[in-house]
């Protein structure tokens, strides 16, 4: 295990979540589930996370925020998409605002299923999301080849 | 005077659960005018009235919001049994009522750690959401699920809590008010929270009043709002009168939540020392004919919910207004002259519920 899964950062992002899912994410922070145990750390910056937890579906307004989101956080890095409406658009797949899951606009890693998830669920999602970190994190460091400068 | 320059707040903020957008007018440090854009959230739910018949509706009732989810699924269920004439029997109004109040006690916990966050009191963040767990406990052992319970039905609730389990629940419950005491001692004395809290973000009581604010944000500015007063399910029976707080800053509406979650556990006592025995539900005849609207007080303020049958499984239309919306023009007004290391507090005093507002 390398240092990159022993403290990863997580960025949590509320597409269109009824809030239960969001809740029990920020569950997993508190005493009883503590994920802080793990090295996980919840940030607020984009650029500092390495997992990003996406609770809820797609919508016509968030796209370009999750995009944006997405793009903004360096290589490697791992999406999660916390209970069914982040899977599938859920209960509310059929709504006209709503445009699916959010593996329709970003690849998504893991999916956590639920409704709500539950923060033991959250917790065994965002664990093995960390083993995919490692293997991208592995492939990265493969030796690429440099072009040698110069016009070519 | 220096110009004036726009900052973005959110829709991703550290300090925000959930997306909302404000763009903050700045003069120097000063807010001089913040302009919300809200949609983030909006799924359009209402519409699926149409496509889902009215005994499952209440399932996406509950999903408007994670947070005060019972009382929106308790809310629909209201409206559609005064449109069927159904006689819900007392044992599970006042069910409902407990129900209720374990979810008031636990959004308000979960909005007072999310406050002390606010303020970098990390410690009383964890504190607050340790105390929360106990609630969550409760809810999940009687229903199920931890934070969407799905006990609600038309005619009744779904399933019943034995008196047993009902008498462990009140002995367990002076060994939590201890702990809610000591917490409120915290949130109420501590001078930290004080210098923060005290003067910051303030709506007079007219303000508060003629711009329609609900629930804590409206009692902390003196207006002695409560729909609980009304009656519905079974506190027309209960002995309560709502809290108030008189000075309309961040302090108050935080001492209002806090001192709410103390008068929950008294309700609950009450509910279970007057439940009577008999059953849970009746079976609902026919389907809703007529038009209703149907009122709760929610953790965050009123809740309205609205709705139009004409005589088929399908309701014609469905109309949810939550407190977060009417609260938003008082949290507009409370941010104009505010300081911008203030907006964070300012805004979750309001304790926006997103989900419930954009639906």
């Amino acid at each position: 295990m390398s240092t990159l899964s022993k403290s990863p950062w997580i960025l949590h992002y509320d597409a269109s979540s009824c809030n239960g899912c969001d809740i029990e994410v920020l569950a997993c922070l508190s005493p009883l589930y503590d994920v802080e145990r793990f090295g996980i750390i919840n940030t607020g910056n984009p650029k500092h996370a390495d997992v990003l937890v996406i609770t809820g579906g797609v919508n016509e307004q968030n796209r370009e925020v999750i995009k944006n989101l997405y793009h903004q956080m360096p290589d490697p890095k791992v999406v999660v998409a916390v209970g069914i409406c982040a899977s599938s658009g859920g209960v509310f797949r059929e709504c006209y605002n709503i445009v699916g899951g959010i593996d329709c606009l970003i690849p998504v890693d893991v999916y956590v299923p639920g409704c709500a998830a539950r923060p033991e669920s959250i917790i065994d999602g965002i664990v093995k999301a960390l083993s995919i970190l490692e293997e991208k994190k592995e492939k990265m460091a493969l030796p690429v080849r440099v072009a040698s400068g110069g016009e070519q | 005077m220096s110009r004036r320059i726009i900052v973005p707040f959110g829709p991703q903020h550290p300090v925000l659960p959930e997306p909302i957008h404000l763009d903050l007018v700045l003069q120097d440090e000063r807010v001089v005018e913040a302009i919300p854009s809200i949609g983030y959230v909006h799924r359009g739910l209402e519409t699926l009235v149409a496509k889902r018949e009215f005994p499952e509706y209440v399932y996406i009732a509950e999903r408007t919001c994670g947070i005060c989810s019972f009382i929106h699924g308790m809310t629909y269920c209201q409206a559609v049994e005064q449109v069927m004439n159904l006689e819900v029997p007392d044992r599970a109004l006042f069910l409902r009522t407990i129900w209720s109040e374990y979810s008031r006690m636990h959004s308000h916990l979960l909005w007072l750690g999310l406050f002390a966050d606010a303020l970098g009191f990390e410690n009383l963040f964890m504190a607050s959401w340790k105390l929360r767990e106990f609630v969550l406990d409760v809810l999940e052992e009687t229903t199920g699920g931890r934070v969407i319970q799905g006990s609600c039905k038309v005619g009744g609730v779904r399933r019943d809590i034995p008196g047993e389990t009902l008498d462990r629940m009140v002995s367990d419950l002076s060994c939590f008010e201890r702990d809610l005491k000591e917490l409120a001692h915290v949130f109420l004395r501590d001078e930290s929270i004080i210098a923060r809290t005290r003067g910051v973000g303030v709506l007079s009581r007219d303000d508060a009043y003629y711009m329609g604010a609900m629930g804590p944000t409206a009692r902390g500015s003196g207006v002695a709002i409560d729909l609980r007063e009304t009656g519905y399910a079974a506190y027309g029976k209960m002995n309560f009168r709502p809290v108030v707080e008189m000075d309309g800053d961040c302090y108050s509406r935080c001492a209002v939540r806090m001192k709410e979650v103390i008068a929950s556990v008294d309700l609950i006592r009450q509910a279970a020392g007057k439940i009577p025995e008999g059953e849970i539900e009746v079976k609902p005849k026919g389907n809703p004919d007529g038009e209703c609207f149907s009122r709760a007080e929610q953790p965050r303020g009123e809740l309205v919910h609205y709705i139009k049958g004409d005589g088929s499984r399908h309701l014609v239309r469905s109309r949810i207004r939550t407190p977060t919306l009417t609260n938003l023009p008082p949290l507009v007004k409370m941010l104009g002259g505010c300081e911008l290391a203030d907006v964070p507090v300012i805004v979750l005093s309001i304790d926006p519920c997103i989900g419930c507002m954009e639906r």
